[in-house]
């Protein structure tokens, strides 16, 4: 029986400017694989600190983090994590302006080496499960909000990572487009068995999630499944 | 959807900056290549000067230019009487001015050298050249700013010729000189039994080797070098080939701080980008390629508008009348792989600071970054 956790980290600390802005306070975290777990706090509490040591973008000043049972402590670990086991989703959708939306998704196709026939078929499926097929061949900067961050979700689901780190992914949508975009990460997630950890304000949706992890000034102060 | 695809796209969107880091490049090497050229024809017609149907020229020893040698006439009978030397033929060397015009070369030779029959008679014929005369015949662009014809008399420096012929020749140093006779060049310069060199023919079945022994064995005043030799040898062709690979580097210099300017801006101006290339899976070395690529194509783009601008330039030099014959560009493989290896160094040496630091940039605090 496989009881690995898909993510764990242990009494993690995290400090900016030189250690004079301590962020994370020795945080320690379990995920298990195809758990849906939603972290909140308020702004500055340190969900968006935690989603970037887990993968890999920020270097811990100490303690452990490990994805798919590997330790994220060097480079080409952290590189290979993002390009097969990590899909990561902004608040902002951050697509290239001045590629297409296909070309924007097959930018980690591209970073891994794939082959092109099989990445342009993965992108037609997944385009076509987040109603974005019309709009693959138009350039970003011709789509809406909303179409553009279920681009930005297309692209971190290229690779069919194991693990989708979301940091308010609906937090610059309307109402109408954050409902309708989260139930596309959730049903997608859950459709594929994949892990997901949120960053979120948003109640409502953190409610819809397996697990709810609090922080607060860079520790976590509560987890409630 | 792959890198190069990534790297033209982001060419293609800042047209204005990727055209002034081309247009850098290109003037690099457009100007290397003329200067490389021009400079390079000078020498080119130079050597034809020197060689004129011979394997080997005779001058003296030490002399940093060849306008200061001095070799005695005597040794051209000396050396057509060794077996190995079929013709030996003095030329004196010298700049002569006339009214209106401060430098004109002149080239003091025997009637029997064969430099005049290579050259196209428009007036008179080489039967008036004759060594005991005192006149001269002119090349075709003398005789044209010098306003005079066969059968007329110039005034060249303290002295007045009359005019033999005039001749049409290849060589610009040659059509726009004068040649006088030997004898009375040597009066004219008051160098009496002097010759600034003596090209020497091989005889048939005779080895180059077999005339340098003989002037080391028996000149050591002179020297004897094969034609090749002695233009890898001449100071004077080393210092004009040095200073042409200098004045062109200099120009790449320059191209490479617009290439360089251009990395930066382009690296700077999307941050964001290189981050996000990163949380996709973009190793360090991907993004360093990246941008090298980028370089490397803005330098590919110079290149070949800055061979087209060279050719341009270079023909455009030809075709005004004043400088024909002196405009005779010399470009080989060498000078035109030479200025596009230059051109692909300075596309990675260009790249090098903007690659190594979108390389090491912090993905997330990129994504801070405003």
């Amino acid at each position: 029986m496989d009881t690995m956790p898909q993510v764990l980290v242990k009494d993690v600390w995290k400090s900016f400017d030189g250690g004079r802005i301590e962020v994370l306070k020795g945080v320690t975290l379990e995920v298990a694989q195809g758990e849906v777990v939603a972290l909140c706090g308020t702004s500055g509490c340190g969900k968006s600190t935690l989603l970037n040591v887990i993968a890999g973008l920020e270097e811990v000043d100490r303690g452990l983090v490990r994805v798919a049972g590997r330790d994220v402590v060097d480079e080409s670990t952290r590189v290979d994590l993002l390009r097969q086991h990590i899909g990561y989703v902004f608040q902002l959708h951050h697509l290239m302006p001045d590629l297409t939306l296909a070309e924007n998704c097959l930018v980690p196709v591209v970073a891994a080496g794939g082959q092109r026939k099989q990445g342009v078929a993965r992108l037609h499926e997944l385009a076509e499960a987040t109603g974005v097929r019309s709009i693959l061949g138009q350039r970003v900067r011709e789509l809406s909000g909303g179409e553009r961050q279920r681009g930005a979700l297309v692209r971190a689901l290229m690779n069919d990572p194991e693990l989708l780190l979301c940091d308010e992914p609906t937090g610059a949508l309307d109402e109408s487009n954050r409902a309708k975009v989260f139930d596309l990460l959730l049903g997608l997630v859950r459709a594929r068995g994949r892990t997901m950890i949120m960053a979120t304000h948003d109640a409502e949706l953190a409610g819809r999630c397996d697990r709810l992890v609090r922080m607060r000034d860079g520790r976590i102060e509560g987890d409630s499944r | 959807m792959s890198l190069w695809r990534m790297i033209l796209t982001n060419l293609r969107r800042h047209r204005v900056r990727t055209a002034i880091g081309a247009t850098g490049i290109a003037l690099g090497v457009a100007t290397m290549l003329c200067v490389v050229g021009l400079l390079g024809g000078a020498v080119k017609m130079f050597e034809q000067i020197l060689r004129n149907d011979s394997q080997m020229v005779v001058f003296e020893k030490n002399v940093s230019d060849l306008f200061f040698s001095n070799v005695p006439v005597g040794l051209v009978a000396q050396l057509e009487a060794q077996p190995c030397v079929k013709d030996a033929q003095p030329v004196l060397f010298a700049v002569i001015s006339a009214p209106g015009r401060s430098i004109i070369t002149c080239f003091g030779i025997q009637a029997s050298d064969g430099r005049l029959r290579r050259g196209t008679w428009l007036q008179g014929s080489a039967a008036a050249f004759t060594d005991d005369a005192d006149a001269v015949v002119l090349g075709e662009r003398t005789a044209g700013f010098l306003n005079a014809s066969a059968g007329g008399t110039v005034q060249l420096g303290q002295g007045t010729y009359q005019v033999a012929g005039v001749v049409r020749m290849e060589n610009g140093f040659e059509n726009g000189g004068v040649f006088m006779p030997l004898a009375a060049c040597q009066k004219a310069f008051r160098k009496d039994g002097l010759c600034s060199v003596i090209t020497v023919a091989l005889a048939d079945g005779h080895q180059l080797g077999e005339v340098r022994d003989w002037i080391s064995n028996n000149q050591e005043r002179f020297s004897a070098m094969d034609n090749d030799e002695f233009s890898r040898s001449y100071s004077q062709f080393q210092i004009i080939k040095v200073t042409a690979w200098v004045v062109g580097g200099c120009a790449f210099l320059l191209g490479g701080l617009s290439v360089t300017n251009t990395m930066i801006l382009s690296v700077f101006g999307r941050i964001k980008e290189l981050a996000i290339a990163r949380v996709c899976g973009f190793s360090r070395g991907q993004v360093a390629r990246m941008i090298f690529g980028e370089s490397l194509l803005i330098c590919a783009i110079g290149t070949l508008s800055g061979w087209a601008l060279s050719w341009g330039g270079l023909a455009l030099l030809r075709a005004i009348p004043q400088l024909q014959g002196y405009i005779e560009p010399n470009l080989g493989w060498v000078e035109v792989a030479g200025a596009t290896g230059l051109s692909a160094v300075t596309a990675l040496l260009g790249a090098m600071y903007p690659a190594w630091y979108a390389a090491r940039l912090n993905p997330a605090q990129a994504l801070r970054f405003e």
